[in-house]
């Protein structure tokens, strides 16, 4: 088995959220709901994250930033868009500055909805993509037994 | 015959016992903020986890100065536990230190050489009070020897009280606790990213986890020397002392590294120079 | 006795061609010759020096001591010359109250001459190879050297010529101080070191050299001064001018001229408050630094120190000169923090290594003598490896700033491994320095820990900015660039040579130990320290393991995917540099810290000279109770 399901380490991102989803992702370590309890760690760093949490929607500013921090972590990884923000780009889908939700930059597993998202959601929204990381993980495995590895070629924009 | 025994059930079991602490840390951490915390194996799963993790480097030097400050640390471990010489035990320590230091400079990221320049700061910290416990424990004993240090069955925790004081002062130091946890903490939360390990992921961090295990071990074991006459005793000592680690782990803020250097500094001046000149005029 | 004579006599052989050819081959020829020549008859001497204990040599006739007393007479007049064109009187006046003293002496004093002229021990013998070795390949360095400093610096005048004369001149000075068992030759030679050192200092003539390299002179001398009146008393009230008779009349008889002689011992090896003239004297071309002032001619201070030993032990005034030393030790360590030239970090370093020594010396015990002697062998070989490479980064990078030796692991991979193996043996664990602090220590404690605590307080910022520097040689820069220069076969020889000799040294020090240090310390105490046989086991585990890890940079794992460094995500294509607030790429820069708020240079060395000051004079009057 893989250990990956008890260890999740996350990096949480806010691209342009108005804070509501990140006051939320943060309550989760609060003693109230103690992440902690599934090994859960907030670590602010990609290098050493296995979930990105990414709250808020992404605009011309931040893309580069949410795409260096994903191609920072080390596979397997996971993404989780937090909020109807996230998840869409929501109320501010139609403003100049907003290009939607997080997928339209970077490969997202998990969608969480809300305004702002709860507590209970996010941690449902990491519990499912602890599977999609094991899923992840035995694709890795069986990859790495049929051919070399291959490095992926950093894109920049 | 028996040195080589331990020798061997430390270099084994230091890990175990190390893993096991740090889930004590963070369950004991957790209960002090009134929060139920991870399950004691936990350290052993996130190693666990991150071996089997994608390793990602800068470049391809860091991660071979990480295998030598392992090395280097059990080195460090196995001399201490065989019964050698405790000045030399230090020195090798220092050495492993330096490898860490090492490679997060070859990383060359900002984040990692800032931590790694806290953590030289810090080195230079510890490192008075760290010679002045040897040289306490060498007036005290008069010898360098653990093993003979150990055979002298008497209390050395009541010739050396000043010392004693001084090195768990400089433990909070060398356990990465607040409020000296400058160069990285093992919390997730640091002010330089994750300073020092920044750019170590997967296995290269999973080597560091370990290293750390084996050297707290090793801490614990420099406490233990102060009260061996009674291993009881000892025992309880050195969970005392762990747990008041934690303690003031959660009761003080990250400070600034000039304090941390004067501070150490003040206290290896004071409660560390006052005890050895104690033990010079009563020789 | 022949091969003494020869040492302190053949290098004048080549110092006078030298100073007649003026062809590049044939200075080459005859320097590289020379100084096979000189390396091979040090290590013969060592050879036949194993287990020896002390031979004294007379000298048949008064010739020889004529022709040093017109020596003498001759260098006097020089000084009091170049005292006077430049104006600076305190020259003239120390040389004539030096002078006098010692003429005063000689026709007044009655006794003219030792019995035994020469002496070799162990101690000596261990000096004479460092000097050969060490000294032979610092000069075959020079060659390459002086030629490209001329090529790059057309304004300095070209002396090469006599730059190789005096070179010679000072190695068969160096020689003479440590086979002189006869206190006045020995202080003959002592003026032509200082007289040497005075000349390179100024080598290239510039205001600043000149400057330093008169003060540099007038340190020099006001210890050359201490030493002619240690000689004198030593003279009008003992009736001798034999150094192993001062050695052998006991304690209290000895302690007054064996101050004197100790004085001069703090001057030459820039002890505070003297250490000023040592930081002066690195506008001299690097290999001067490295041979005369680190590696050789600053050891003769601590050697006269290391000889009086034996007088000081246990007594109240050798206790203050081992302060002198700690005190030293502590605050040059402390001061190199600061620095971020790397010549200047090298001096404040081998100002607090010889402090140590130094105070090993003071201590004077046994176990103190043990671990100075070796803090001088290992000290000789590391810095002057480290100051050789810095001569060669600096004309490969044209800066001797240690900021500019970001990465140059990437740049210039094997002069980044030779600075590395001199650091890591000025500090590192199974490397000689430690070793030799490691029974310093110990020394200190069984004689007074204040020592000891000197110790540990100096220790810590020596860690500090000898591993920053370590780290900035070792940062890999995302983009790689080697430099445009060429290291030339001499070059080579020398770095080379010294670097074997560091980890050589490491290696054969058990055998060091037991083959020079521990008969010399028993022939002295009847005591002799050994490490334990676990102990050198444990050393060489680690030996072991730290020749093993450089294997490791011919590994490259597998499966290792490279990423650049984390910036925030703010990561710019090549990660050589982010993306500013604005919007504006920004360079990717780092720097080290130096901490000049804390560690201040300036008040530092005011508080240093203070402390040492009063420490002198206590020294002296404590000698007199
Ligand atoms: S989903 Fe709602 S609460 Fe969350 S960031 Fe968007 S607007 Fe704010």
């Amino acid at each position: 088995m893989s250990f990956l399901k008890k260890s999740p380490w996350i990096l949480h991102y806010d691209g342009t959220s108005c804070n509501g989803c990140d006051i939320e992702v943060l309550a989760c370590l609060t003693p109230m709901y103690d992440v902690e309890r599934f090994g859960i760690v907030n670590v602010g760093n990609p290098k050493h994250a296995d979930i990105l949490l990414i709250t808020g929607s992404v605009n011309e500013q931040n893309t580069p930033v949410v795409k260096n921090l994903y191609r920072q972590m080390p596979e397997p990884k996971a993404v989780v868009a937090i909020g109807i923000c996230a998840t869409s780009g929501g109320i501010f889908q139609d403003c100049y500055n907003v290009k939607g939700g997080i997928d339209k930059v970077i490969p997202v597993d998990v969608y969480v909805p809300g305004c702002a998202a709860r507590p209970e959601a996010i941690i449902d929204g990491v519990v499912k993509a602890l599977g999609i990381l094991e899923e992840k993980a035995k694709a890795l495995k069986e990859a790495a037994h049929r051919q070399p590895v291959e490095v992926e070629e950093s894109s920049h924009d | 015959m028996k040195i080589f025994l331990i020798t061997l059930a430390y270099l084994v079991l230091a890990p175990v016992l190390g893993g096991l602490l740090a889930g004590f840390d963070r369950i004991v951490t957790a209960r002090m903020q009134s929060r139920v915390g991870p399950p004691l194996f936990q350290p052993f799963y996130d190693v666990l986890k991150l071996m089997a993790k994608e390793n990602l480097a800068v470049n391809h030097f860091q991660n071979f100065y990480i295998l030598c400050f392992l090395v280097f640390m059990i080195i460090t471990g196995a001399l201490f536990f065989a019964g050698g010489d405790l000045l030399l035990a230090i020195f090798a320590l220092t050495l492993a230190g330096i490898f860490l230091v090492m490679g997060a400079y070859s990383a060359n990221s900002p984040y990692s050489i800032i931590g790694a320049e806290r953590e030289l700061i810090l080195m230079m910290a510890y490192e008075p009070m760290l010679l002045i416990a040897a040289i306490g424990l060498y007036m005290a004993t008069g010898t360098f020897i653990v093993h003979d240090m150990i055979a002298i069955h008497r209390p050395l925790i009541f010739q050396l009280p000043g010392i004693f004081l001084g090195l768990v002062y400089i433990l909070t130091i060398k356990f990465r606790k607040s409020p000296f946890d400058l160069s990285t903490s093992h919390h997730g939360h640091q002010e330089i990213v994750k300073g020092l390990t920044t750019e170590f992921s997967g296995p290269a961090l999973a080597m560091i986890e370990v290293a750390h295990w084996y050297e707290n071990i090793l801490l614990l074991g420099l406490v233990y020397l102060f009260f061996a006459w009674y291993p009881p005793a000892a025992v309880a000592a050195v969970i005392l002392t762990y747990f008041f680690e934690i303690f003031i782990d959660n009761t003080y803020a990250r400070t600034k590294w000039h304090y941390a250097v004067k501070w150490s500094w003040a206290v290896a001046a004071t409660l560390g120079v006052g005890n050895v000149a104690t033990l010079y005029f009563l020789r | 006795m022949k091969t003494l004579f020869f040492l302190m006599a053949f290098p004048l052989l080549p110092a006078v061609l030298l100073a007649a050819v003026s062809a590049a081959r044939w200075r080459n020829a005859i320097v590289k010759m020379s100084s096979v020549v000189l390396a091979a008859a040090a290590v013969a001497l060592g050879v036949a020096h194993v287990k020896g204990g002390t031979s004294y040599y007379a000298v048949e006739g008064h010739w020889v001591d004529g022709a040093l007393f017109c020596g003498e007479i001759g260098l006097s007049l020089y000084l009091l010359v170049k005292g006077f064109l430049s104006r600076r009187y305190v020259v003239p006046l120390l040389v004539v109250l030096q002078t006098g003293l010692m003429i005063y002496s000689e026709f007044f004093g009655g006794v003219v001459s030792a019995e035994r002229d020469l002496s070799v021990d162990n101690l000596s013998v261990i000096m004479a190879m460092i000097v050969g070795v060490v000294g032979g390949l610092i000069s075959i360095y020079s060659l390459w050297y002086m030629k490209d400093y001329h090529a790059h610096h057309p304004e300095i005048p070209n002396r090469t010529r006599s730059f190789f004369f005096v070179v010679f001149v000072f190695l068969a000075a160096m020689f003479g101080i440590v086979f002189s068992n006869n206190l006045r030759w020995m202080y003959f030679f002592w003026e032509v070191t200082s007289v040497c050192s005075f000349w390179l200092i100024g080598y290239s003539q510039t205001e600043e050299a000149v400057q330093n390299a008169f003060r540099a002179l007038k340190i020099n001398l006001l210890g050359g001064l201490s030493f002619a009146l240690g000689i004198v008393y030593l003279a009008f009230v003992h009736k001798t001018v034999d150094m192993s008779q001062l050695l052998a009349m006991g304690q209290a008889a000895a302690l007054i001229p064996a101050m004197f002689i100790a004085f001069a011992g703090l001057t030459k090896s820039a002890q505070m408050p003297f250490s000023s003239w040592l930081l002066g004297a690195m506008v001299a071309p690097t290999p001067v630094s490295a041979l005369l002032h680190s590696s050789t001619m600053v050891k003769a201070g601590v050697y006269v120190i290391i000889k009086m030993a034996p007088i000081l032990q246990n007594t109240a005034a050798g206790f203050v000169i081992a302060l002198i030393g700690g005190v030293t030790f502590l605050l040059a360590s402390a001061t190199a923090v600061s620095q971020n030239n790397a010549k200047r970090v090298l001096a404040y370093s081998t100002i607090a290594n010889l402090g140590l020594i130094v105070a090993c010396g003071g201590v004077g015990t046994f176990e103190a003598v043990w671990a100075a002697i070796l803090l001088v062998v290992f000290h000789a070989v590391a810095k002057g490896l480290l100051f050789l490479t810095v001569g060669t980064i600096e004309h490969e990078i044209g800066s001797r700033d240690i900021e500019d030796m970001h990465g140059l692991i990437t740049r210039s991979p094997a002069l980044a491994i030779f600075m590395l193996i001199g650091i890591a043996g000025m500090f590192l664990a199974p490397f000689g320095m430690l070793i030799s602090k490691w029974v310093t220590l110990k020394a200190f404690i069984d004689s007074n820990p204040i020592l000891a605590i000197l110790l540990a307080f100096g220790s810590a910022p020596t860690l500090f900015f000898w591993a920053k520097w370590m780290g900035k040689l070792l940062a890999v820069p995302h983009t790689p660039r080697r430099t445009a220069g060429q290291i030339e076969p001499e070059e080579w020889t020398a770095l080379l040579g010294l670097a074997v000799l560091t980890i050589g040294a490491c290696g054969l020090f058990p055998l060091i130990a037991a083959e020079y240090i521990e008969p010399y310390t028993m022939q002295l105490y009847g005591h002799a320290f050994s490490l334990g046989y676990a102990n050198l086991a444990i050393m060489g585990i680690m030996l072991g393991a730290l020749i093993l890890l450089p294997l490791g940079f011919f590994y490259f794992p597998k499966n290792l995917k490279y990423e650049g460094a984390y910036m925030a995500g703010a990561n710019l294509p090549g990660n050589l540099s982010f993306q500013g607030s604005l919007g504006q790429p920004r360079d990717m820069i780092i720097r080290n810290v130096y901490f000049r708020a804390y560690f201040n240079e300036a008040s530092l060395s005011r508080l240093g000279n203070w402390i040492t000051v009063l420490l002198i004079v206590l020294m002296f009057v404590t000698a007199e109770l």
